[in-house]
C-alpha cells in the first residue's frame, strides 16, 4: 500500500519535471528501494528525522537546554518533563533535541575530510602502483593496526580535549578503511579499455582520476561512509563520555552520558535517554548502510 | 621452491619493520604534539630557568627533533620506555601491574563472546531467512549499534541497584581488596592459590556483568562472521553432494562445513580478543576496573606523555602481532593457503 503510494508520487514527479534528470530519478529509484525494505526504511527514517530535529530544534525544544532550574532537579519523568530532568533542572529532552545539531556537524565535518581524503589516497595508490602505492598503503596499514577508539583517543590527548579536537581526531582515524576501499575498486578497473581510451586521447592522469575513476569508486565509498558513521557517532560518544570530546554544558549526548553517571544509580533517566538516542542513531546508520549497499550494489542480487 | 618462500618471509619481514617503524614515528608525534613541556612536568612549576636548562639537556628536550626521535628509539631498543609522570615508576611496570586485571576481564568477555556467537552464527547460517535468523541478526545489530559504556550503565543499575544479583564498580568489594596475596595479578587464580573462597566467590561476582556486557560486542562481531562463513560454505556444491548421498543434515554441517570454517574462526576469534581493549577502555571506566584501559585515559587526562606514548605503541604491537598471529594460523592449519 504504502509502497504504491509512493510508486504514483515517484510518476508524479517525474511528470512533473518536464526534463527528467537522470540523477535525479536514479536518486528517487534508490529511495524507493530503500523505503521498500523495513529495516533500511527505518534507517532512512530516523536519519531523516534527526536531520530535521537538527533543523528546527528550537521549535521543537520545550525548553531551553541550559536553563538551569535547582528548585527541579533530578526529577523522573513526567507530562511536564517527558525525559525527566538533570542535577541541574535541565530538560533532558530538550537537551537531547539540540544535541542532534551536535551529532550532525560531527557526522558532517568528518564525512567532508574522510570521503575526499580517502578517495584521493586510495585512488591515486591505486592508479600508479609502484612505490607511491607501496608507501600509501603502508601508512593506510598502520593507521589500521589500531582500534578507532584507541587512537582517536591518543590524538585528542596530543590536540587537547574538547569537541572541534575531538571531530579532527575522529576524521583521522576514519579515512584507512576508505582508502583501502577507493585502492581495491581503482584496481580493478585500471585497466579498463575506456580507461586506455582515454588516455590514448591525451588525458592527464589528474583528468582520468577525477572524471572516470572517482565516480566508479563512489558508490561503494558512500555504502562505506554511511556504514562508518555508525561508528563515528559510537567514537564521539565514548570520547564525550570520557571527558575528552565535547564539554558539559554542550548537550552532547557522550558528555551527558558521563555528567549523569554520578546520580544514575538512583536516576536512571539521566544515562538511559542520551544512550538510548546514541543507540538509535547508530543502529539507522548501519540499517541504511546495509540497505544502500544492497540498492548500490547490483553484485549482492 | 626454497628459495621463494625465503624471498616471502624477507618481504613479510621488511613489511613489518616499515610498519614498526611508522608506528613508532606516529606515536613520537603524538608524544611531541602533547601540549605538555616535559621538562616543566618532572621539575614543576616554580623551578628557575638554570635547573630547567639543566634538566632539558639531560633528557634532550633541546635536541633537534629528529635527534630527539633517534633517541627515543634508542631508549625503546634499551627497554626504556619511560618514567611516568604521575607515579614515578617505570611505564613498563605500571602497565604490566595493570594487565592482568584487563587480561582477566577480556579473557572471560572472549569466552562468553565465542561461545555464543559461534553456536548463534551457524544457527543463523542453517535457518537462513527464518524467523530465529531474523532475531539472531537483530542481536547482533544491536550489539554493533550500542554505545558499549551506556550498556554497562544500564546493566549496573538493572542488576546491581535494582536487582542486587552482581558486584557493583571494581574486582572485589573494598573490604575484600589486599585479602589475597598477589601472586600472578590474576585475583580469580590469586585468590583460589590463597584457598579463599569468599574473595573468589566476590571476584566472579564482579567480573560477570562487565564480562558478559564486553563480550556481547564481540558476540556480535563473531555471530555475523560466522553466519557469513557458513553461508559461504553451505552454499557450494559438495554441501549438495553429501547430502545427496544420504548424510544426515546435522553431519554434513558438522563434518563437512564447520570443518572448513575453523580456521578462519580461529582467526576471527584472536582478532576479536585484541578489539577487546578497544571496549576495555570504556568498560573499565564505568566499571572502575583497575585496568590497562583506565591506564590509558587516566594518562591522557593528565597529560601524563610517557605513559601515552607507551600504551598507544602497546596497543599498535599488539594488533600487528594478531595480524601476523591470525595470517600464520591460515598458512599452519589451512593447507590451501600454502
Amino acid at each position: 500500500m504504502a509502497i504504491e503510494t509512493l510508486n504514483t508520487q515517484d510518476r508524479g514527479m517525474s511528470a512533473l519535471l518536464s526534463n527528467p534528470n537522470s540523477s535525479l530519478r536514479r536518486l528517487m529509484a534508490i529511495i524507493r528501494e530503500l523505503l521498500g525494505n523495513p529495516s533500511s526504511g527505518f534507517g532512512l527514517i530516523v536519519i531523516t528525522i534527526l536531520l530535521l530535529t537538527a533543523l528546527v530544534a528550537p521549535l521543537l525544544a520545550p525548553y531551553d537546554p541550559n536553563a538551569v532550574n535547582l528548585g527541579n532537579v533530578l526529577q523522573p519523568p513526567s507530562a511536564a518533563h517527558w525525559f525527566g530532568t538533570d542535577e541541574l533542572g535541565r530538560d533532558i529532552m530538550s537537551r537531547i533535541i539540540y544535541g542532534t545539531r551536535i551529532s550532525l556537524t560531527i557526522i558532517t565535518i568528518v564525512s567532508v575530510i574522510v570521503g575526499p581524503v580517502g578517495l584521493l589516497v586510495g585512488t591515486t595508490a591505486g592508479y600508479f602502483g609502484g612505490w607511491y602505492d607501496t608507501v600509501m598503503m603502508r601508512i593506510t596499514d598502520i593507521f589500521l593496526s589500531f582500534p578507532s577508539l584507541i587512537l582517536s583517543l591518543a590524538f585528542v590527548a596530543a590536540l587537547g580535549a574538547g569537541l572541534e579536537n575531538a571531530i579532527i581526531a575522529i576524521g583521522l582515524t576514519a579515512w584507512p578503511p576508505i582508502a583501502r576501499l577507493a585502492r581495491a575498486e581503482t584496481l580493478t578497473f585500471r585497466n579498463a579499455d575506456y580507461i586506455s581510451a582515454s588516455r590514448m586521447q591525451g588525458a592527464s592522469s589528474l583528468r582520468i582520476i577525477v572524471k572516470s575513476i572517482v565516480p566508479m569508486c563512489m558508490p561503494s565509498v558512500l555504502v562505506r561512509i554511511t556504514l562508518s558513521m555508525a561508528t563515528v557517532i559510537l567514537t564521539a560518544a565514548g570520547l564525550g563520555f570520557l571527558g575528552l570530546g565535547a564539554q558539559p554544558p554542550l548537550p552532547e549526548w557522550g558528555a551527558m552520558i558521563a555528567t549523569g553517571r554520578r546520580y544514575m544509580l538512583d536516576n536512571w533517566w539521566l544515562v538511559a535517554f542520551p544512550g538510548g538516542a546514541i543507540l538509535l542513531v547508530s543502529l539507522a546508520f548501519n540499517l541504511l548502510g546495509d540497505g544502500l549497499r544492497d540498492a548500490l550494489d547490483p553484485k549482492q542480487h | 621452491m626454497k628459495s621463494e618462500s625465503f624471498t616471502a618471509f624477507g618481504r613479510q619481514a621488511g613489511t613489518i619493520f616499515v610498519t614498526l617503524v611508522g608506528l613508532l614515528v606516529l606515536t613520537f608525534c603524538i608524544g611531541r604534539m602533547m601540549p605538555v613541556d616535559p621538562v616543566r612536568a618532572i621539575i614543576g612549576e616554580e623551578a628557575d630557568q638554570a635547573t630547567y636548562e639543566m634538566v632539558a639537556e639531560r633528557i634532550g628536550a633541546n635536541l633537534p627533533i629528529y635527534q630527539q626521535f633517534f633517541r627515543y628509539v634508542s631508549d625503546l631498543l634499551h627497554g626504556d620506555f619511560g618514567t611516568s609522570i604521575r607515579t614515578g615508576q617505570p611505564v613498563i611496570n605500571d602497565i604490566l601491574h595493570v594487565m592482568p586485571a584487563t587480561i582477566e576481564l577480556a579473557t572471560f568477555a572472549i569466552l562468553f563472546g565465542a561461545g555464543l556467537g559461534i553456536p548463534l552464527g551457524i544457527l543463523a547460517a542453517v535457518k537462513r531467512n527464518k524467523p530465529i535468523d531474523h532475531v539472531i541478526r537483530f542481536l547482533t545489530l544491536i550489539g554493533h549499534s550500542m554505545p558499549i559504556f551506556w550498556t554497562g550503565m544500564i546493566g549496573l543499575i538493572i542488576f546491581y541497584a535494582v536487582l542486587d544479583l552482581v558486584g557493583g564498580g571494581g574486582r572485589v568489594s573494598d573490604f575484600y581488596i589486599g585479602m589475597v596475596p598477589e601472586t600472578t595479578g590474576f585475583l580469580l587464580i590469586d585468590s583460589l592459590i590463597a584457598g579463599d573462597w569468599e574473595v573468589f566467590w566476590d571476584a566472579v561476582n564482579h567480573l560477570l556483568l562487565p564480562a558478559s556486557i564486553l563480550g556481547y560486542s564481540s558476540m556480535a562481531y563473531i555471530t555475523r562472521m560466522t553466519r557469513s562463513f557458513m553461508l559461504d560454505q553451505l552454499n557450494q556444491e559438495y554441501i549438495t553432494t553429501a547430502r545427496v548421498k544420504g548424510l544426515s543434515k546435522n553431519r554434513t554441517i558438522w563434518h563437512h562445513a564447520f570443518a572448513n570454517i575453523r580456521v578462519q574462526l580461529v582467526t576471527i576469534v584472536a582478532l576479536a580478543y585484541g578489539s577487546l581493549l578497544e571496549g576495555a577502555v570504556l568498560i573499565e571506566t564505568v566499571f572502575s576496573w583497575p585496568g590497562f584501559g583506565q591506564y590509558i585515559t587516566n594518562n591522557m587526562l593528565i597529560g601524563d606523555m610517557n605513559a601515552v606514548m607507551t600504551c598507544v605503541l602497546l596497543v599498535g604491537i599488539i594488533f600487528i602481532a594478531l595480524n601476523l598471529l591470525s595470517d600464520a594460523l591460515y598458512k599452519i592449519f589451512d593447507p590451501r593457503t600454502r
